[in-house]
């Protein structure tokens, strides 16, 4: 029997405003949606996979998702590494798939962040008035700072060992702007340019308003099998040719390399698994909740070398026709970020090696990285897949 | 043995940390003006913030009293916030510092003009008196 992990169902829930659905409904519709999709049988679904954080009034956890969906699972995975959860997820489910522990998981995800919670998530803090707070996040709590400032930290330590500029990370969020006007769904659709961004609020030096993510409601969920089982589903599989993930931090007081994240240990292992070069990577899924991380991923995970991210970027490359077109669907910056947005890069790199993605389709799309950054560029968690069997 | 200056506060309307049998000691020296990192006995592995453990070999670490100065690593500043005892005191910068000892910590500058704050500027620690049992270091330019 051929174990070769491939991925045959997604779905989108409702967003990236959805008054109507709350976060576990968002869970669940696109659960229905890759069920749909994929045309399996719920009652083959035997994995559970799933990091919650969906927050507020939400119950989303692994095990009390796997319990509302009645999946009796042999095989679950909680793990939670924020927005990078769910290519931690890949990685673990091709494992697991391959070993046998279950035939067929599914992975879900869902927020009502912009509904329930408002647009407080990068700037409203996370310790409120005056309270004791536990654990290592202590040693940040009197401070002030936001989630925002923690990237900006990284963007202000990069401009000054590299030069990089406000104008070159602009380009990124310019760039993945055309990309969300082609997508009716999204958030932003409007065209911006690089003076847009500029003169944009600053939120945290340097890091203004159109350098940062939306916030939106939304779900995700993705469907893993075998090769073996995908073949009479109803599409084509897409391979997971490699997979890893790494970890250089949690909290940002205890970055060591404001200019570096743990793509540069996870990128060789997942290339490595994959057989395949940068030079063979058609499209960049990158967890774009600032444009900085875009720039930090980019070279972390070796596509340019340290420091060069900036001419690079401004040059063109990761635009629509570029060498290496970047977050087709729009991204976090302009289309749907619920709050952890790596399901969605799992789930347009597969609507793009399957041809599915209409006007934003990448020519002969065959190879895709989707890759997350989950807490303050802490946990780092690459996907590389394919539409050809490894 | 490094004293800097501890301010006393009337009324504290933050986010205070939560003291443990491993950090109270780091807080408690930061009520009495001094600045504390671990250094560890076996590997001399030096570490910012305070561990059961040393994270280069495990073994228990030894505390060490620090200058109290170092160099601006990076830094935000910080323009909106939601908190209102951090948004009254908006623009301001959250930090990282080098210290001369070489461990990076985190911390902020409050009061300090955001515009004349840039990365490699020598900095020297103060502290404000949050609680009896807790005081909290903030950094300043040295004059």
């Amino acid at each position: 029997m051929d174990r070769t992990p491939v991925i045959v169902g997604i779905g989108l829930s409702d967003y990236p405003k959805a008054p109507h659905l709350n976060g576990v409904q968002h869970h669940v519709l696109a659960a229905q949606r890759a069920i749909a999709d994929a045309g399996i049988d719920k009652s083959e679904i035997d994995g559970y996979v799933g990091a919650g954080g969906g927050g507020g009034m939400m119950v989303d956890d692994a095990v009390t998702m796997a319990e509302y969906l009645r999946i009796n699972h042999r095989y679950i995975d909680g793990t939670m590494t924020g927005g990078s959860s769910f290519e931690f997820h890949v990685q673990h489910l091709a494992a697991a798939i391959r070993d046998g522990a279950c035939d067929t998981a599914i992975v879900t995800y869902g927020s009502d962040q912009l509904s329930r919670m408002g647009r407080s998530l990068g700037t409203g803090g996370m310790h409120r008035g005056v309270q004791r707070v536990a654990g290592p996040s202590g040693y940040e709590a009197p401070y002030g700072n936001s989630l925002v400032g923690s990237y900006a930290m990284h963007a202000k330590r990069h401009m000054h060992e590299f030069g990089t500029t406000s104008e070159q990370l602009a380009e990124i969020a310019v760039g993945v702007r055309e990309y969300a006007s082609l997508n009716p769904n999204a958030i932003y659709r409007d065209p911006i340019t690089v003076d847009d961004v500029m003169s944009s609020r600053m939120i945290a030096d340097p890091l203004h308003l159109l350098d940062c993510c939306a916030i939106t409601d939304g779900g995700g969920a993705f469907i893993m099998t075998t090769a073996e089982r995908a073949k009479d589903l109803a599409q084509p599989p897409v391979y997971v040719l490699g997979a890893a993930g790494g970890q250089t931090h949690w909290n940002v007081s205890q970055q060591t390399d404001f200019t570096s994240s743990a793509g540069a240990l996870a990128g060789p292992i997942a290339f490595e698994r994959a057989g395949v070069t940068h030079d063979d990577v058609d499209l960049l899924m990158f967890y774009d909740s600032f444009t900085i991380t875009c720039l930090i991923l980019l070279e972390s995970l070796g596509f340019v070398p340290k420091g060069e991210g900036g001419p690079f970027v401004a040059e063109g490359h990761l635009k629509r026709g570029g060498k290496w077109p970047l977050n087709t669907d729009g991204g976090g910056l302009s289309n749907v970020h619920p709050g952890m947005r790596g399901i969605f890069l799992i789930i347009e790199a597969v609507r793009q090696l399957r041809g599915q993605g209409g006007e934003a389709q990448v020519p002969d799309c065959e190879v895709a990285i989707a890759a997350g950054s989950g807490g303050w560029l802490s946990c780092i968690g690459v996907a590389i897949l394919g539409s050809n069997r490894p | 043995m490094s004293i800097h200056e501890v301010i006393e506060v009337e009324e504290w309307a933050k986010p205070l940390p939560g003291l443990d049998a491993v950090n109270e000691e780091y807080w408690k020296a930061a009520r009495e003006g001094r600045l504390l990192i671990q250094q560890c006995p076996a590997c001399g592995h030096r570490q910012w913030y305070p561990r059961a453990l040393c994270t280069a070999c495990a073994a228990d670490p030894d505390w060490l009293e620090t200058s109290g100065r170092g160099t601006l690593h990076t830094f935000t500043v910080i323009r909106q916030q939601g908190i209102p005892a951090f948004k009254a005191e908006l623009p301001y910068a959250v930090v990282m510092v080098e210290l001369e000892e070489g461990p990076l910590v985190f911390g902020s500058m409050p009061g300090v003009d955001v515009d004349t704050i840039e990365i490699g500027m020598a900095l020297e620690v103060y502290f404000l008196a949050a609680a009896d049992d807790t005081g909290v270091p903030y950094w300043r330019p040295i004059a």
